[in-house]
């Protein structure tokens, strides 16, 4: 008599599953858990108020102008400082991309430029330009501008050779194939330092607020520790968690903009 | 190793031309020569007669298609016009006209990594007949393609030579294939790639699938397999992809 044996579903541990209800139990058991420790009295307000409270605070702020102040200044300077140093960046990375003679030129400056603090230079920063805005929208563009530069000159580098050589049997030229094969070629490569250079500039916004600058988030944090206000201290730090959260969904909107040929549909 | 040695070769006009020859026999390095891809360490491509205006000398479907995956279809079939510098109505009006006679009309919308691998040879061949060269190159165009499709897009292929009667290079290694869509088959040598022999096809036009049991067909295939068959097995041995 044969044996029948069935045959095992072997992937079964490979399955990886969306989960939705515990993406958002995950967040508000953090909350009422942070509820739970300050509400009871357990952590003191100095040095953790509760989450209501410091809703309540920020509603306060808001209504009274101090918030729209700092953050309009904040943002003023991390979309200056961001968006020059982006297309600084794509332009250096485009150019040192095509023309060996701009490699040649620009790769060792970049190699030994890059490693460089960024913060560190805003003290030079402020001698050459002055303590006003140019300091820290400078600070912010050049800690973009090196994350895109790198991006852009590896996207280029990694473009589809093929793709190259049927252009230029159509005829394109110098100008065309910058254009119409290595920048968006080098897209995907581009957004990828976007994001990096958001995080990046959210940084330097705020350590160069805290050193100086007295207005911006950065600033408004630091005031508040040194005024024992730590309610309003979290106000500002919830904000910049807001801050980063929008910055990473308008890029990953601006992506799908950008490239409608990579959405698989 | 050069490439090609010693490779004297004449293309008519309205003339559908192949290729033929083992791996690694230079035959595509000859296509890239004749679209100036590659320049020659001696000797060199001549184009008989005045260049006309807004036409270009030669066009090239590429084996892997090399479309470009961020432009539609339209757009893909304009990239030629766009670079001969033609006004945007004017580009639009023969892009639509090429993507009519290649079979793509309901598809211009789309990406490249939407469609099949014989629609995107499709466009590919739109785009280059799109800038109404003087020659069209093929190289290897269908051979990516899996069998049933090629056979398919060589007839299509064949259809729009007939309404277009374009001069046309075609470089593949398929002996069938050669005889089938071409006047005249020139075969070459494996490296350094050498015209063995130009076999005129005695078979009448329009050609049809019935016709791939004819005597004269089969006779063609048979002389050519025999001329290669031994430059092939050489190139085997050598480990030639």
């Amino acid at each position: 008599m044969s044996t029948r044996l069935p045959v095992p579903d072997r992937t079964r541990a490979l399955e990886r599953r969306g989960h939705p209800v515990v993406r958002v139990a995950s967040l508000v058991t953090l909350v009422l858990l942070w509820e739970l420790v300050t509400g009871t009295g357990w952590v003191q307000p100095l040095f953790l108020p509760s989450p209501l409270d410091v809703l309540g605070t920020g509603f306060e702020m808001l209504r009274s102008g101090e918030l729209v102040g700092h953050v309009i200044t904040s943002l003023r300077r991390i979309v200056l400082g961001f968006g020059l140093g982006a297309l600084l960046g794509v332009a250096v990375g485009l150019a040192v991309g095509f023309w060996s003679l701009a490699e040649a030129v620009g790769n060792p400056l970049i190699a030994a430029t890059f490693p460089i603090p960024k913060i560190a230079l805003l003290p030079l920063l402020i001698l050459w330009v002055g303590i006003g805005e140019a300091s820290k929208v400078a600070v912010i563009m050049l800690g973009v501008f090196f994350p895109m530069a790198i991006n852009t000159f590896a996207g280029v580098r990694t473009a589809d050779p093929l793709l190259i050589r049927a252009a230029v049997s159509f005829g394109a030229g110098r100008w065309s194939l910058i254009r119409k094969v290595l920048l968006p070629s080098a897209l995907p490569m581009i957004f990828a330092g976007l994001r990096l250079g958001a995080g990046t500039a959210l940084l330097l916004l705020v350590a160069a607020e805290m050193i100086a600058a007295n207005s911006g988030i950065g600033a408004l944090v630091l005031n508040a520790q040194n005024l024992m206000e730590t309610t309003k201290l979290m106000v500002g730090i919830v904000l910049l968690s807001l801050l980063g959260i929008c910055s990473h969904w308008l890029l990953a909107r601006l992506e799908r903009l950008a490239l409608p040929w990579r959405s698989h549909s | 190793m050069p490439a090609l040695h010693d490779v004297s070769l004449t293309v008519e006009s309205e003339e559908f031309l192949a290729l033929l020859g083992p791996s690694g026999c230079g035959k595509s390095t000859l296509l890239n020569l004749v679209a100036g891809l590659t320049a020659p360490s001696a000797g060199g491509v001549h184009l008989e007669g005045e260049p006309a205006r807004g036409r270009s000398a030669t066009a090239m479907v590429f084996q892997e298609f090399a479309l470009f995956p961020w432009r539609t279809v339209q757009a893909n079939v304009e990239f030629g016009l766009e670079e001969a510098g033609l006004g945007a109505s004017e580009r639009a009006r023969r892009a639509r006209a090429h993507i009519q006679l290649t079979g793509l009309a309901g598809f211009e919308s789309k990406y490249p990594h939407q469609l099949s691998g014989g629609m995107r040879q499709r466009v590919g061949i739109a785009r280059a007949l799109a800038v109404d060269p003087a020659v069209l190159l093929m190289d290897e165009p269908f051979s990516a393609l899996d069998a049933q499709t090629r056979q398919l897009m060589q007839e299509e292929l064949l259809a729009i030579w007939e309404r277009t009667r374009k001069t046309i290079v075609y470089v593949t290694h398929n002996i069938h294939e050669a005889v089938f869509m071409a006047d005249r088959v020139v075969v070459l040598s494996r490296r350094p790639g050498r015209v063995l022999t130009m076999i005129p096809v005695a078979l009448g036009r329009p050609r049809t699938e019935a016709m791939l049991g004819e005597p004269a067909f089969l006779a063609a295939v048979d002389r050519i397999w025999s001329l290669i068959r031994s430059q092939a097995q050489a190139a085997l041995r050598e480990g030639e992809a």
